[in-house]
């Protein structure tokens, strides 16, 4: 039987109806086949960038500001994240109750919230920056709307105001503002970065995509400054300044070996970690931003060259009757006339005509280019923001009485950092090393400027000033022995030097057989009375030194016999 | 031919499951390494807190003045000093 031939399966439908079929079927699929092609070629970017929103996120990878230590591992600078308070005004509806809540969780007064809330033209307003994470707490615990909370961080310095100065600090944003944080901003900034990540359901990520950005934490730093040396210096001034009624000071504490500052403090100071009252001197690095004349802490400077070049001896005899030289309308002067004295004297009572008379031996330009050498009227390249480069006029202008007065520290400004370095010299045998305010693994290679001899006969003679009979006895220690030079100058005020303010200064270094620091003190405006260098700042000096030595471990040269002060007579005031 | 189709169907549907799963336990093990990362960062900022907390409790300034009124001690007078030089042979050198 054939199939074909069935009646049942006979076509009895017209032929019209299937083709209608195969053509609505052909037209249905032609649609699906324009749908697809529309959603999967002109719209495809849309669409899967709308499926990835569902899932994938792109988030921000905070990354954090280095740490900053002292030479031990003590930390003197770190960021810990807080939490800043903002709001979109618009939505923030807090009013009444609310408000008052909130204005006392974050310690803002009411009338400042709601000013800053009453800003809708704003999209983003700050609250409160730099929130304890507990209070944070509390505010998210009060659930207002409009008003959310973002990580950032804050810096603390434990050490306070015994290390505003070098340390400097943050802004807000945790970016340098002075100090080290200024200077080392690239090394110790961090760089937030960001990352594509696939996250669940719940929330979690599953998977990492891309690194848009790579983050990179700061680096940290570890100084050459020895914390406990920073404190007791820094403690001594304060109670220097405090007991003479200065206007400030400022001490330096230098390895010889080295060349690392080990310590650098200055008055007036702030707390970093509270700068709600900071005025502009405050936040004044004066050891290195502002250069002074030093006075008779450079007479030594003269008599190396002299001593170096030949021109004199240790034990030249040079006349300084009448105790004042007249050169041109300028009259030098000393303290206490002499007849004659040795150019070892001329250093331990610091004669004033004894240097002039010494630096007319010398031509201008060796004078200018020793200077020049010790790094005088050039930037001491610490780092730091601002540094003090000092005045040193070309020898070319130079007028006699200049050269004259330059030998004692007048008609020359130098900082006290620079002067500080120019002493380790005569404390290594004659060479300079640069200054470093980082942690130095070896001993760097000395410049030499001096010959040994001249740097030993130079030490001896300083030696002679820190002893009785010299200007600043007070700048002995026990068991050690002591070398330094006063200075007393006279503070220019509108271009005169004023006859009732100084500056007292003295610069030295101990034990002297083998030099281990050089200490500079500088107090500004001592008007309790004493102004005299040896009186005012070699105290400091003493107690910083005989302290550091002592935390150094530094074995001692001198017998451990207690020091008797000595009798008036044979403490020498210096011509100021 | 069909058992062997049968076969590979079975061997397919395995492999496939065996994806899925290791996926899922990848996707375990990739949270898991997200939160030790996010403790990780929880604990450097915990080091930081304490770090600054040592320091502040370290500070000379403190220790002195603890030594000083607490324990009643002082800097020992110079005559009261001896100074003993350290022998060679034993290095590093002593207070």
């Amino acid at each position: 039987m054939k199939f074909g031939g069935s009646p049942v399966l006979a076509p009895t439908f017209p032929p019209w109806r299937a083709r209608l079929v195969i053509g609505a079927a052909t037209l249905a699929l032609g649609a699906l086949a324009a749908r697809a092609a529309y959603l999967q070629g002109w719209n495809r970017d849309f669409l899967q960038a709308k499926g990835e929103s569902r899932y994938s996120r792109t988030l921000e990878v905070p990354a954090v500001r280095g740490r900053i230590f002292d030479r031990n591992g003590e930390a003197l600078a770190v960021s810990t994240p807080v939490k800043s308070i903002w709001a979109i005004p618009e939505d923030a509806s807090a009013g009444g109750r609310d408000l008052d809540r909130l204005a006392a969780t974050l310690e803002v007064p009411r009338a400042e919230l709601r000013a800053k809330l009453a800003d809708t033209g704003r999209d983003f307003v700050y609250l409160k920056r730099q929130v304890p994470p507990e209070v944070a707490e509390r505010v998210a615990a009060l659930r207002l709307p409009g008003i959310h909370q973002s990580k950032e961080y804050r810096r603390y310095y434990p050490a306070g105001e015994a290390m505003a100065h070098v340390l400097g600090f943050t802004d807000v944003d945790d970016i340098g503002r002075e100090g080290i944080e200024l200077a080392y901003q690239e090394h110790l900034g961090g760089r937030p970065g960001s990352r594509r990540v696939i996250k669940d359901r719940l929330g979690e990520i599953v998977e990492d995509v891309v690194s848009l950005r790579a983050a990179k934490d700061g680096g940290d730093l570890v100084l050459a400054l020895d914390s406990r040396i920073q404190n007791l210096a820094y403690g001594e001034l304060r109670r220097a300044v405090e007991a003479h009624r200065a206007k400030g000071g400022g001490i330096v504490v230098l390895d010889v070996a080295t060349g690392e500052v080990l310590a650098l403090a200055n008055l007036p100071s702030y707390n970093p970690n509270n700068r709600a009252q900071l005025a502009g001197p405050q936040l004044r690095n004066r050891a290195v931003t502002d250069a002074f004349e030093p006075g008779s802490t450079l007479k030594p400077f003269t008599v190396a060259l002299a001593l170096d070049i030949g021109r004199i001896a240790p034990a030249t005899t040079i006349s300084v009757a009448p105790g004042s030289l007249t050169i041109g309308q300028a009259v030098i002067r000393d303290a206490h006339p002499e007849k004659a004295l040795t150019v070892e004297q001329v250093i331990q009572k610091s004669s004033n005509v004894g240097a002039a008379k010494i630096a007319l031996e010398l031509r201008p330009e060796s004078m200018w280019g020793f200077f020049d050498d010790i790094g005088f009227g050039a930037a001491p390249r610490l780092g730091f923001p601002g540094e003090a480069v000092g005045k040193l006029r070309p020898y070319k202008t130079w007028r006699p009485v200049e050269q004259a007065t330059m030998s004692y520290g007048h008609g020359i400004s130098v900082s006290l950092v620079q002067l500080a370095r120019a002493y380790t010299m005569f404390a290594r045998d004659g060479d300079l090393v640069p200054l470093s305010l980082l942690k130095v693994d070896a001993a760097p290679r000395g410049e030499p400027v001096l010959s040994k001899r001249t740097a030993e006969a130079v030490r001896r003679m300083l030696e002679l000033a820190a002893q009785p009979g010299g200007t600043a006895p007070r700048a002995r220690i026990v068991g050690y022995r002591v070398a330094g030079k006063t200075g007393t100058a006279h503070k220019q005020v509108d271009g005169a030097y004023a006859e009732d303010r100084y500056r007292s200064s003295f610069v030295g270094f101990a034990p002297a057989s083998r030099p281990r620091l050089v200490i500079a003190v500088m107090i500004d405006e001592p008007s309790a009375g004493q102004h005299f260098g040896g009186v005012v700042a070699a105290p400091v000096f003493a107690k910083v030194m005989a302290g550091a030595l002592r935390l150094l471990g530094a074995p001692p040269d001198a017998p451990m016999e207690p020091i008797e002060a000595a009798p008036p007579a044979l403490e020498v005031r210096e011509s100021a | 031919m069909s058992r062997l189709s049968l076969l590979a169907l079975v061997v397919l549907a395995v492999c496939a499951l065996g994806l899925v799963t290791s996926q899922h336990h990848a996707r375990k093990l990739f949270a898991e390494l997200e939160r030790e990362q996010a403790r990780t960062a929880e604990l450097e900022v915990e080091h930081g807190q304490l770090q600054l907390e040592a320091s502040t409790w370290a500070r000379h300034a403190r220790v002195e003045r603890l030594a000083r009124e607490r324990l009643h001690m002082r800097p020992p007078e110079a005559k009261r000093m001896q100074i003993l030089e350290a022998p060679p042979a034993a290095g590093g050198s002593r207070r």
